[in-house]
């Protein structure tokens, strides 16, 4: 009786240890063991529901509309659109389904299904596995899946360019940085970061070849603790500004700078906030230190989306890109000197004008 | 970087990490000498990191520098208030351990953020403005090669966690009250038959776990996320666990367990920067704290026992 306690609280311990340590999205196998579609199939409708109105929901990823990021961004733009067409809340308008965890996604795509929605986004790349197989299964029903591509004709996928505003914010940094150092923490290596990454060492590259670029991830969207001692590592080397894209994992990063800059650092540190404006999160007691942040407007392609579709041309089995151009990515001016946000400005326009081309994908 | 430098990264790093999951160990260690499992760690320190964010973020204008502190303690008494449920659960009704603690585990964060919502009206909080922050201590810091290395921008309640394990072995071995809770993590029956209230001393123990964890999950908020969102506490409850056995129950094993742990995981993400280490593939640095720790707690565990009584219910009049 002792030893299968010990036993049964050792392996506990174990596995969640590695496990919650590990603290990885890898849970594609839950999603398809939860793939239960055969009752939920059957009730799939022709197009548009019973009032004739249009309607749109929006399946968020891990986190609420009001996660001052990604989710927030899209229910945004959604509540603009749904202002703009004299549609209420709800399930004849437009509403949201939130997921708390990997295995609700295909869960609530099929909540989604039930109420007869003429259009069903998924925002965020976690979303794909299960959309895929949702999508297949019910050919009639249009979707959208962001940051992610799913070939299907009855899904149409939003790409941001990224890597534009990565692009930028090198620049801005590579304008900045005292120290000719500069880092880049990810999350978890994947193709949306690994185009946050080349667009940033881009733009490094573009100001400065001699500017040494310091890339770390963490292998985690969720690790603080991590996100913190990569921060005190890169700082000590001599870094004095990172590029964060990483999710809760940046709010290390912010934490170890603050805390630099509270005992008195021999350098400015900074810190380039990612998705939305992170000004809040560099207040420390002398100042602000996040010098910049990349946005992305998903908001704005949730409101082209469900707007073209309502006009009867939904892009099915299209990849729409948005970019500089679109007002899909951008990046605040924040603290930059007037000599940096010119510079940046310079090559925003050489990148909507075609002049420049960021790579996607790591050199 | 020169090798102070290095080293003064490594290990500030290092503690900085250990902090939150020292007071924990030593938590589950009270618990667990009592004979009750304590898996519900995670959820408690999820707590904790609750309420010290949210006492941090209402009263830095008050308190200032003083805040992170009182709210350590707040964060404590809320872990001390939660820990409650799991000894009443475990102790008076009888329930498995690890079905009580898990139900800590899966109500804690839900509730977290319901009230964080509520509150706040969004999942997450603001960030706080009283933090731990980095400290240099006055005199030690000026110690030719160790000051700077030990005593320079690092972490207060890491060091304050080693006095606290001191504080606790001296408590669990050198008093009455350490004995008579040992004893009845031992063998509950002779304890009773001797006269000690076998049912107060577990409740003492899971009630100072659930103080220490909430104090621990205050470190953790208040010192490295900053903020409190559904991922703050990600897994320090079990690692925390983890370093109870590694330390063999005792404090001093578990205060120095959590340390190596911290160690291993600085080690990784400072060796970019180590001549020698920084050849190494990073892929191998990233998993070499989860396969340092297989190994040491494979070689060490043959040799760990923990309390013979440990997680079973004590019926009195059997």
């Amino acid at each position: 009786m002792k030893k299968r306690n010990l036993r049964s609280l050792i392996a506990l311990g174990f596995a969640s240890t590695f496990v919650l340590a590990a603290c990885g999205g890898e849970d594609a196998e839950e999603t398809v063991d939860t793939t239960d579609t055969s009752e939920t199939t059957e009730d799939t409708t022709e197009e548009s529901s019973a009032n004739g109105e249009f309607s749109v929901v929006m399946v968020t990823d891990i986190g609420g509309v009001d996660d001052k990021s990604f989710n927030q961004s899209a229910w945004e733009g959604m509540e603009a659109w749904g202002e703009e067409h004299g549609l209420e809340e709800g399930s004849d308008g437009y509403t949201y389904i939130q997921s708390d965890d990997d295995s609700q996604f295909v869960t609530n795509l099929n909540t989604a299904l039930q109420s007869d929605f003429d259009l069903i986004y998924g925002i965020g790349y976690k979303l794909q596995p299960a959309m895929a197989d949702v999508a297949t299964q019910n050919p009639d029903q249009h979707f959208v899946i962001i940051d992610e591509v799913i070939e299907e004709d009855n899904v149409a996928s939003v790409l941001f360019k990224d890597h534009e505003a990565a692009f930028l914010a090198g620049v801005a940094a590579a304008e900045t940085t005292q120290t000719d150092y500069v880092g880049f923490v990810g999350g978890q290596e994947s193709a949306v970061i690994d185009r946050f990454e080349a667009g940033f060492v881009a733009g490094v590259e573009a100001v400065n070849e001699d500017i040494t670029v310091d890339v770390q991830y963490a292998g985690s969207f969720g690790d603080a603790a991590t996100g913190k001692q990569i921060a005190a590592g890169m700082f000590s080397n001599g870094a004095d500004i990172i590029y964060h894209a990483s999710g809760d994992t940046g709010n290390g990063v912010f934490s170890e700078a603050i805390d630099r800059m509270n005992a008195g650092s021999d350098n400015d540190l900074w810190v380039i906030g990612v998705d939305r404006d992170q000004s809040e999160e560099g207040n420390y007691s002398d100042g602000n230190l996040t010098l910049t942040s990349t946005i992305k407007g998903v908001g704005q392609a949730v409101q082209d989306l469900a707007n073209q579709s309502m006009e009867g041309n939904f892009p099915g089995g299209e990849i729409s890109n948005f970019g500089l151009a679109d007002d899909g990515v951008d990046l605040v001016q924040g603290n930059l000197s007037d000599e940096a946000w010119a510079s940046v400005e310079e090559y925003r326009q050489q990148i909507i004008d075609g002049e420049i081309e960021v790579p996607e994908a790591p050199q | 970087m020169n090798v102070t430098a290095v080293l003064q990264n490594v290990i500030a790093s290092a503690l900085i990490y250990s902090a939150p999951l020292i007071l924990t160990a030593l938590g589950g260690t009270f618990s667990e000498r009592s004979g009750i499992v304590n898996v519900g760690l995670e959820g408690i320190m999820v707590m904790g990191a609750f309420s010290s964010v949210v006492f941090n973020l209402a009263m830095a204008d008050t308190f200032g520098s003083l805040t992170p502190w009182i709210g350590m303690l707040v964060g404590g008494a809320i872990g001390f208030v939660f820990s409650f449920f799991h000894a009443v659960a475990t102790v008076h009704w009888r329930a498995d351990h690890i079905i009580s603690g898990t139900v800590i585990n899966l109500m804690a964060p839900a509730l977290a953020v319901f009230l964080t919502n509520i509150i706040y009206g969004a999942r997450q909080t603001d960030f706080i403005k009283a933090r731990f922050g980095f400290f240099t201590f006055p005199v030690l810091s000026d110690i030719p090669f160790i000051g700077p290395i030990l005593f320079t921008n690092t972490s207060l309640p890491a060091f304050v966690g080693i006095g606290i394990a001191i504080l606790c072995w001296f408590l669990l071995f050198k008093t009455k009250f350490g004995l008579r809770l040992r004893s009845v993590g031992e063998h509950p029956q002779a304890a009773d038959t001797l006269g000690i209230n076998v049912y107060l001393m577990k409740y003492a123990g899971v009630l100072l776990s659930g103080f220490l964890g909430g104090m621990g999950g205050a470190i953790q908020a208040q010192a490295i996320a900053s903020n409190f969102s559904a991922s703050t506490i990600a897994g320090q409850g079990f690692i925390s666990m983890a370093a109870m056995i590694f330390g063999k129950w005792n404090p001093l094993g578990a205060m120095g367990a959590a340390i190596f742990f911290g160690f291993a995981q600085s080690l990784a993400v400072t060796g970019n920067y180590i001549p020698v280490i920084q050849d190494i593939p990073s892929v191998w640095l990233q998993v070499a704290p989860y396969i340092i720790t297989i190994l040491a707690l494979v070689f060490v565990i043959g040799k760990s026992r923990g309390p013979a009584a440990n997680g079973k219910t004590y019926i009195k009049s059997k």
